[in-house]
Formats: structure tokens, C-alpha cells, sequence
């Protein structure tokens, strides 16, 4: 089975998009997985039905028990996340600033901190507009993204594909280069690296291109609105080549792309546009990666 | 006056907002910039600065001192992350997964794990006229930018003191990373775009700001591209739509060279001068003034 990963380092290179045009190519022969927890929007395009809700917990806050704490503040001393302040003459816990590191309920002489697992977020299993399944996620707001999340909606996805008998995963990756995005490109047989002709989109796709390096991944390139600045698809392409990733596509800035956003489709369901010809080569090229 | 710019998610005009407004602030007063997407800054692409300079950003992870430890396993019991370990008779470290809390260096009762800096990334800093530029930039492999925006807000608040206008361009998201680059902010400033993909982001942002009680209003961005969506969305929950900034290639055009765009293209100075005098209206923006007096 393979697990193919889209990532953009930043936002707004029209990564999700891409990817679920792709999915609505794999119809139901792939399973889809939505990575990007954070802002999670492949369902915007896809449409699934949330079924099988599953709660997720991860990592721990501390909870102060105020009927036994006796306010000695030897918690809030050793907490180095400053989460436990005094309100209204009592100690407090910040649950936002909370790590979860678990010292203070370790040090408390009164024992009147306890450890309670965190609900960050459900996780779910949908049947998708395209009669695949897909595996998506949806975090509590300002929950932790610690990458755990995701790691759980790829292994659910792999799990389902393989027995399902599937080929191919398609994941829509996290942003950044932090735990998510490390979590999203675990496993991965190959990246695709969506950029767009900007200095930003080149300086982003720099960074990814090094952590994926050092994942000793194969990766391709997709460079989007390829034809907003010459100059700038020249350098991508230069770098490409320089760093041996793949070149698989350059998809010029076409309005299929505003009518997909706004009508909430896929581009590849316009049939007849220019784009869909590009992207459906290119999807052949990703299957036969 | 500390004000973040964010987003649900990337790529909305952010960064674009960001730049734009501290440099155009800037042209009268003094501004502070910084740049709190570690893990992708890109504001400096933006902002051209000649003197300037840079320090390394550290955080604190212990370190195994075999003479001293007896094995005894305290460490890797207390670590709630699994950041410690114990192979043969070895104690390793894992320094991606440790949150320097500090539970194992101060409870082995052997003084076997001081905390040792270690390098996360780096931060710069520059200043062009009335503009201070602050940055920092997450070492590749390195997984957490929650401490690395800690302290750069801590640098801010260090070297920039005084009422002036701070502008914060927050990392995208609603998880942690965003949640430290806007607790402290006065005014979040959330940028959308009018899709649906821009109103279920929105909705996102809103839900997370409110849960962090912040004060925050709503920058349209390429308005015209979709729809009313994300307009009687702000109308239904009353949430203040400051400005607007039109859908033309000609912006994206000056964007991908690294341009400011509100000295080519009015619209953009327009929306600008609406955030502005948006932002001075406010009682924190009175207290400024009578600070200067
Ligand atoms: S707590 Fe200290 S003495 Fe005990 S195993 Fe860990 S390092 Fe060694
Ligand atoms: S400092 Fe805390 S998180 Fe880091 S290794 Fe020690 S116990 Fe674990």
C-alpha cells in the first residue's frame, strides 16, 4: 500500500484544494485522510458524513482539588509554564498554559492535584461524495496539537486500506514544520509539495523540502498559479532540479480554482477545464509514482 | 498596545496584513513588527532593513550525568512525555520529546540530570526608521514552537517597551502556537477570505477567541472572490468587519516579488487607514496618547 502525503509548509498555496481534486480522481479505489486537524477543511469540498464519531484523548492537565489544597503555593513555585496563578485568594490552574507535565500533582504535600486525561478532540471515519472513506479529525478549541491526532487518523486510515484492500492513501498533510507535520510524514512512500511563484512560497518550500530530506522521502513539486511570476516559477524550478525533487506540475492561476472554492466542489468535477486535463495527468503520474 | 494578526488557517493575507500595517504605521510613529510564525516566518521577506543583528534562541533539556546516577529510575518514571529512558545501563534523553518542566532534573536525588541549554532557533531583529522588525525562525527538526514564541513576546517586551503600537503576526491555527502568540494581545485582528473554506476557518478563530476572552474584529481579504457568506456570518454574531482588501491579481502579482502593496495600489492604503483609525478609536489607543503627553 502506499501513503502519499501533500504538504505546503504555509497555508494558502491551494494544498487542500489540489488534494481533494486528487481524491475525487481516486474516487473510491483510495482512502483519504485529512492531517491537517488544526484547520481542517477537506470536508468544505468533500462532503462526509461524520459518522462513527470517536472521542480522542491526549496527554493530561492537572486539576486542583480546592476543598484539600491549602494554598502553601508550592505548585505554582515549581510550575515552569507559569499555569497556576492565584484567583480570588485560591490557586488556580490555567488549563491553556498547562503542560501536563504532571510535576506539581507529584510535589503537592497535601496530594490535591490529580492528572486528568485531556479531550482534545474526535476523530472520525465518513463515507465521502466519491464513495470513498475518508478519516478526519476535529480538534477542541485551543486543544494541543501534538501530532498524536494525527498519527491516529493515519493509522486509522492505513488500517481501513489495507483491510479494505486499497492501494493507496491520500493524506492531506499538516502545516509548519513542527510535531504535526513530523507526525503527517511518518510512513509516507512519497510528498507532494504544493508552492506558488512567491518569495514566500519559495522560502516555505525550502523548509519542507529540508525536513522531508531528512525523512529521506522521494518527493514532487506542484507549483500553483505557476503563472503569476515568471521570475519566480524560474527559481522553483532551478531548486527543484538542484535538490532532485520531482516536477510534476505546473497548474496556472485559473478561476476553476475561485468557482471550486466558492461552490464548495472539487476542480476536477468541472470537466472540460483547462486545469482538470492538468490535474488529471498529474494525478497519473502521483498513482504511478 | 499589543495587536495580533491571525487566522484560521495560512494563506489568507496575514502576513500580507501584517507587514503592510506596521510599515504604513510606521511611516508616522513609532511600530513594533514580530514575526511569531516561527515555524514559517515570512514577514521579513517583506521588510527591508539594514542594520540589525541576531541571538540564539535555547531551551532547556537535561543531561545524563553517568558518575553521579545510581540507576534508580526516578526520572523515567516522573517524565510524563516518555522523554527519558533507560537502555542497559544507560540513561538517554530524548530531546524532541522533552517540555524542559524541569520534574526530572529537580527529583533525582542524585543531581544526575542538571538542565542544559540547547539550541531551538534563532531570533533576529532589525530597525528601519520608526519600524522595530522582531523574528524568530524554528530550527529545522526541532518540533515545539510554543517556547520559541514565548520568548520572543519576552524580547518584545524586553527591548520595545512603551505604548507603542505592537503588531503580532501570529502563526495560523487554533492550537497551542496560536493560542501563546495571542493571550496577551489587546486586539486580534482575524484575516478571512470570503469562501466557504474561509467562514468555516473563521468560525474556528472566533470559537478560539472567544474562549480566550480576547477582543477581536474581522479583516476581509480578497473580498469579491466568493460570496455574502462571511459577511452576515460577523453580522449574526456581531462581530466588527474593520476593513476590506479587494480580490486583483495585480496584489498577488506585488506579493510574489516581496513588495509592500499600499504604496502601489490605493485600495489597500484604504483598508489600512480603516484598520487604523479602527485601532486609535480604542480606549487602549487613548491611553497611548495621554502617555505621550
Ligand atoms: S533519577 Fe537520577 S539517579 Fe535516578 S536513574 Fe534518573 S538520573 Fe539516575
Ligand atoms: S524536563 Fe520534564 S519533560 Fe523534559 S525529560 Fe525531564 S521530566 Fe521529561
Amino acid at each position: 500500500m502506499k501513503e502519499i502525503v501533500v504538504i505546503s509548509g504555509k497555508g494558502g498555496t491551494g494544498k487542500t484544494s489540489l488534494t481533494a481534486s486528487f481524491a475525487y480522481l481516486g474516487a473510491g479505489e483510495i482512502i483519504v485522510a485529512d492531517c491537517d486537524v488544526d484547520a481542517a477543511d477537506m470536508h468544505v469540498f468533500l462532503q462526509p458524513d461524520f459518522a462513527n464519531e470517536k472521542d480522542f484523548y491526549s496527554g493530561q492537565v492537572a486539576v486542583i482539588d480546592p476543598g484539600i489544597c491549602t494554598d502553601c503555593g508550592k505548585c505554582a513555585r515549581t510550575c515552569r509554564f507559569d499555569a497556576i496563578r492565584v484567583i480570588n485568594g485560591r490557586h488556580t490552574v490555567n488549563a491553556l498554559d498547562c503542560e501536563g507535565c504532571g510535576y506539581c500533582s507529584r510535589i503537592c504535600p497535601v496530594n490535591a492535584i490529580t492528572d486528568k486525561d485531556n479531550h482534545v478532540g474526535w476523530w472520525y471515519c465518513s463515507a465521502i461524495k466519491t464513495g470513498a472513506k475518508m478519516l478526519h479529525a476535529k480538534m477542541k478549541v485551543g486543544a494541543e496539537n501534538s501530532g498524536k491526532l494525527v498519527a491516529r487518523v493515519k493509522k486509522e486510515a492505513k488500517r481501513i486500506a489495507e483491510k479494505e484492500k486499497k492501494k493507496l492513501v491520500l493524506v492531506d498533510g499538516s502545516p509548519g514544520i513542527g510535531c504535526p507535520v513530523v507526525s503527517s510524514l511518518s510512513g509516507a512512500s512519497y510528498v507532494i509539495l504544493v508552492t506558488e511563484p512567491t518569495v514566500s512560497g519559495l522560502h516555505d518550500l525550502q523548509r519542507v523540502s529540508e525536513l522531508v530530506g531528512k525523512f529521506r522521502i522521494r518527493s514532487g513539486c506542484i507549483v500553483n498559479k505557476a503563472d503569476l511570476n515568471r521570475h519566480k516559477r524560474d527559481e522553483i524550478h532551478a531548486y527543484l532540479k538542484q535538490n532532485n525533487i520531482d516536477h510534476l506540475a505546473d497548474i496556472p492561476y485559473d478561476e476553476t480554482f475561485t468557482r471550486a472554492m466558492v461552490s464548495g466542489k472539487t476542480m476536477t468535477e468541472f470537466t472540460g477545464s483547462r486545469v482538470r486535463k492538468i490535474l488529471e495527468s498529474t494525478w497519473n503520474k502521483i498513482v504511478n509514482k | 498596545m499589543k495587536i495580533a494578526v491571525a487566522s484560521g488557517k495560512g494563506g489568507t493575507g496575514k502576513t500580507t496584513l501584517s507587514t503592510n500595517l506596521a510599515s504604513f504605521l510606521a511611516e508616522s510613529r513609532e511600530t513594533v513588527l514580530a514575526d511569531l510564525d516561527v515555524e514559517e516566518p515570512n514577514s521579513g521577506l517583506f521588510i527591508r532593513a539594514e542594520a540589525g543583528g541576531e541571538e540564539d534562541k535555547y531551551k532547556m533539556i537535561p543531561e545524563w550525568d553517568a558518575g553521579k546516577c545510581t540507576l534508580c529510575g526516578i526520572c523515567r518514571e516522573v517524565c510524563n512525555f516518555n522523554a527519558i529512558t533507560q537502555i542497559m545501563d544507560e540513561i538517554m534523553v530524548f530531546p524532541q520529546l522533552c517540555h524542559s518542566c524541569y520534574a526530572c532534573s529537580e527529583l533525582c536525588p542524585r543531581d544526575a540530570l542538571p538542565m542544559k541549554k540547547q539550541k531551538m532557533g534563532v531570533l533576529r531583529y532589525f530597525k528601519q526608521g520608526n519600524l522595530s522588525f522582531v523574528e524568530s525562525e524554528l530550527d529545522i527538526g526541532e518540533e515545539q514552537a510554543v517556547p520559541l514564541i514565548a520568548q520572543t513576546i519576552a524580547y518584545v517586551d524586553r527591548h520595545c517597551p512603551g505604548d507603542v503600537i505592537k503588531i503580532f503576526d501570529a502563526p495560523p491555527g487554533t492550537s497551542c502556537p496560536v493560542i501563546e502568540a495571542t493571550k496577551d494581545a489587546d486586539l486580534v485582528i482575524l484575516v478571512t477570505e470570503p469562501t466557504p473554506v474561509g467562514l468555516h476557518d473563521l468560525s474556528l478563530a472566533v470559537e478560539t477567541m472567544k474562549a480566550l476572552k480576547r477582543d477581536f474584529c474581522v479583516v476581509i481579504n480578497r473580498d469579491g472572490l466568493g460570496n455574502a457568506d462571511v459577511e452576515s456570518y460577523c453580522v449574526r454574531e456581531n462581530i466588527p468587519v474593520i476593513a476590506k482588501i479587494p480580490n486583483q491579481r495585480s496584489i498577488a502579482e506585488f506579493y510574489s516579488d516581496g513588495k509592500l502593496l499600499y504604496h502601489e495600489i490605493s485600495a489597500v492604503k484604504d483598508a489600512l487607514e480603516k484598520i487604523i483609525a479602527y485601532i486609535d478609536a480604542r480606549p487602549g489607543a487613548g491611553k497611548t496618547e495621554k502617555g505621550a503627553e
